[in-house]
């Protein structure tokens, strides 16, 4: 009988000591967080984007430059290797095409639920049907895996993919995991806006301002090395979000002023909202590839074989459908240049 | 009455009261009829204190179960169907997100009928907060994030309709805050209410030591007057005495096998209710949370990913993961809680429905891993062989099982509290009989001095 009392009155004393824990914390937490944000936000942010953008530019000195990695690449040849082999002699309803593709970027690779049995759409998707098409035979012998932005190396590198057809940027970096075919779209990172909004640019009507970018992207870095170079003001506030389109939902919320992203998205965006749009010239110049397999030569040539005639027919086709209401009808400056196929070994 | 003392004419000086009252006392303690008056005043001040006190205890105790039963059970409950309101809501605003147009008109009654139900909880637990207090603060927090979410999910819908993808991204937006900010303030709510619950069975349960002690004491004090009685007179009895003695003997009795009854009945009721009751709600919430992570992993597609060590996880499955080992281990525990069949067979069924879910589960998430979202779409919200089957079969076993618990725990705090009623205004009325018993006892015997 003791022994229960004791035990209920150490109940009783066990929960308040449990609740004055639990207020110690929560007081630790609410004195505590702004100090580390503070320093997070002025201290870690700009040293670890510089450090990673350092890494970005400077790696592979010796033989990579970003301004010519679009031409790192093999040159062209409709010839079947051992990694076309391969595909085509997967069985019965295996045969097909594996490509990794983005379900969430309206008019490049998109998921409608609104179409009948739900096919992914969109200007890469056009092209992974043109691929599909001349090693297959046909357009739809395709499978599609949906990849976080984080798992399009790891799913090439460990063979989950034949190719990875998702809006994807042509880096140095890039180049050491996996290979690119010739650049398929040109683009560069850019301002959206709403478009009553004084911001007109990658420029000084940044000042002040709140921009949204999404975490672990080229627009991060830029903007944290050119508020400390001063190429924009340091005034600029980031917000960063885990994918790029939670920053069009910030944007319309009103919590954040700007978005900065590729212009490709940024298009993408714009098409969900007739009340933003791009604002200013792209300030980087980018260029989407097709990545693959860095063994799969044979796949990389065959690739850039389909980009030539597909830039002759095909390219502006699928550009007018999907992109010419947000990126203007003329596709100019979407373009690629002409390709070099600068690798031989 | 007689009076305590003998009248005695003022003494000349003029002395503190205190030493002439005890002055006074001990003239009257050298006659046998002082000593009788003094003895009678002694009994009659034990019993009084000892109804007095048998009362004021047992009618706290009574009231703290009372309290239990009608005041912080229902409020922990109603807390905790806020909180399983709101994570419902969630999960079924992702069910007819994920089913677009075709959105059945049973999920969407669903989601509103939460909505309604977390609003009007919110309402009855702000009446009940006290000012200031942490549940108070919980609950404006709830009242403050409630229509933001709805704002959220509402944008989500008209999105997803016009087939834009920024309704995924508004729909995760709004599944952040209702898992990072609403369910932790509605948790708190809950935690909070459980806590007054333990205190009022706290309050309820303890022994009335402090009257079981003076009971004793004024027994003791009976059977040495009675024993007094009977050297100094030979006589065997004195009415009085004894029948103030049954008086007190039934008062006591009365305490104790009252008291331990209803301790028994409150103390099952927390062992085999209470804590069955916390278990099965916090099963349910993690079923709840499961449902809502397998849903939002098919609106995400990939949009968000979480780093633990070298591997890459997408955010919504491996939440799914956590929150299936929670219900696992809900269950678990459920089960070796449950004291009788209509407890446990539920909880079992339960685990089998969790089972079959994993292994649905294990199917669509590979048909998604695959590319073939179609296929896995229909393997978590299709008609036939459904996880979604799964999960309502887990939510109406655990609804089940929760109902039996409230009513095990309904009738045992009844029971329990029952076995208090009118033992504070019959211990009251019993001492008095008692004091007047053991007056008249003395009373009889001092007329005899006159």
């Amino acid at each position: 009988m003791f022994v229960r009392r004791l035990r209920l009155s150490l109940r009783g004393w066990g929960g308040v000591g449990a609740m004055a824990v639990g207020c110690v914390l929560a007081l630790a937490f609410v004195l505590l967080l702004p100090l580390t944000q503070s320093h997070g936000e002025d201290g870690g942010d700009s040293a670890s984007g510089g450090g990673k953008l350092a890494t970005g530019r400077q790696a592979r000195a010796g033989d990579c430059v970003d301004s010519q990695v679009q031409n790192d690449t093999w040159a062209p040849s409709g010839a079947d290797g051992a990694t076309i082999e391969a595909i085509k002699a997967r069985k019965g309803s295996a045969r097909k095409l594996v490509v990794g593709v983005d379900q969430n970027s309206y008019r490049w690779g998109y998921r409608n639920p609104n179409n009948s049995d739900a096919d992914l759409e969109g200007f890469d998707i056009d092209l992974v049907h043109r691929i599909a098409k001349d090693i297959l035979g046909d357009a739809n012998d395709v499978t599609f895996k949906a990849i976080p932005t984080s798992q399009r190396i790891p799913a090439l590198q460990q063979g989950r993919v034949d190719m990875v057809v998702r809006t994807m940027t042509i880096t140095c970096k890039r180049l050491d995991d996996v290979a690119f075919s010739a650049p398929y779209f040109r683009t560069g990172q850019q301002v959206l806006a709403p478009k009553s909004s004084p911001v007109s640019g990658y420029n000084t009507t940044l000042a002040d301002k709140q921009v949204c970018v999404a975490a672990s992207s080229t627009a991060l870095d830029d903007v944290t090395a050119d508020r400390q170079s001063g190429k924009v003001p340091s005034s600029v506030r980031i917000t960063v979000v885990p994918n790029q389109l939670d920053c069009l939902v910030r944007l319309q919320l009103g919590e954040v002023d700007a978005v900065i992203t590729d212009g490709a998205l940024a298009a993408s965006q714009a098409a969900q909202d007739p009340t933003v749009a791009l604002k200013g010239p792209a300030f980087t110049t980018e260029y989407y590839g097709v990545a693959m397999n860095k063994k799969a030569t044979d796949l990389v040539r065959r690739v850039n074989q389909i980009l030539v005639d597909y830039r002759s027919d095909g390219w502006q086709d699928s550009y007018t459908k999907w992109l010419s209401a947000t990126l203007g009808a003329d596709s100019a400056a979407s373009e690629p240049p002409a390709p070099q196929y600068l690798r031989t070994s | 009455m007689p009076a305590p003392a003998p009248r005695v004419p003022q003494a000349a000086p003029r002395r503190p009261a205190f030493v002439e009252g005890v002055d006074r006392l001990r003239a009257a303690a050298t006659t046998e009829p002082g000593r009788l008056r003094l003895i009678g005043a002694v009994l009659a001040a034990l019993i009084v204190a000892f109804g007095a006190v048998t009362a004021w205890q047992m009618s706290d105790r009574a009231a703290a179960a009372d309290d239990v039963l009608h005041r912080s059970q229902p409020l922990s409950s109603s807390a905790a169907d806020i909180y399983r309101s709101l994570a419902d809501a969630n999960t079924a605003a992702s069910d007819g997100f994920l089913a677009g147009g075709q959105e059945t008109a049973a999920s969407r009654t669903t989601y509103e009928q939460d909505i309604r139900n977390a609003a009007e909880g919110l309402v009855n637990a702000a009446a009940n907060s006290e000012p200031g207090s942490p549940s108070e603060a919980a609950v404006a927090k709830l009242n403050r994030l409630l229509p933001e979410y709805k704002g959220l999910v509402e944008r989500a819908r008209v999105y997803n309709r016009q087939g834009y993808p920024v309704g995924g991204a508004y729909l995760r937006y709004a599944n952040d805050k209702m898992q990072h900010e609403m369910l932790p303030a509605a948790q708190q709510l809950y935690t909070k209410e459980n806590a007054r619950l333990a205190s009022d069975y706290s309050d309820a349960t303890p022994y009335p030591w402090a009257a079981i002690a003076l009971g004793l004491l004024a027994l003791a004090a009976l059977a040495w007057a009675q024993l007094r009685h009977y050297r100094r007179t030979n006589r065997v009895l004195n009415h009085g005495l004894v029948a103030a003695s049954a008086a007190t003997v039934v008062t006591l009795l009365w305490l104790v096998v009252g008291h331990s009854i209803a301790r028994a009945g409150l103390d099952d009721s927390y062992d085999h209710g209470v804590r069955s009751l916390n278990v099965l709600h916090d099963a349910r919430i993690a079923s709840l949370k499961a449902r809502g992570n397998e849903n939002l992993s098919l609106v995400a597609r990939g949009a968000e990913t979480v780093k633990v060590g070298d591997q890459t996880y997408d955010t919504y499955y491996y939440d799914f993961d956590k929150d299936m080992d929670a219900l696992g281990k809900g269950l678990a525990q459920a089960a070796a809680l449950a004291d009788d069949s209509g407890g446990s067979k539920p909880v079992v069924a339960a685990q089998g429905n969790m089972k079959v879910w994993k292994e649905r589960h294990a199917d669509a998430r590979r048909e998604d891993e695959n590319g073939d979202y179609a296929a896995a779409l229909a393997k978590v919200i299709g008609p036939k062989d459904a996880t979604g089957e799964c999960f309502d079969s887990v939510d109406a076993n655990l609804k089940t099982a929760l109902d039996h618990e409230q009513r095990e725990f309904q009738q045992q705090a009844t029971d329990g509290r029952d076995a208090m009623t009118g033992l504070p205004i019959g211990t009251a009325m019993l001492g008095v009989a008692a004091a007047a018993g053991a007056l008249f006892g003395i009373g009889r015997r001092l007329s005899e001095y006159r």
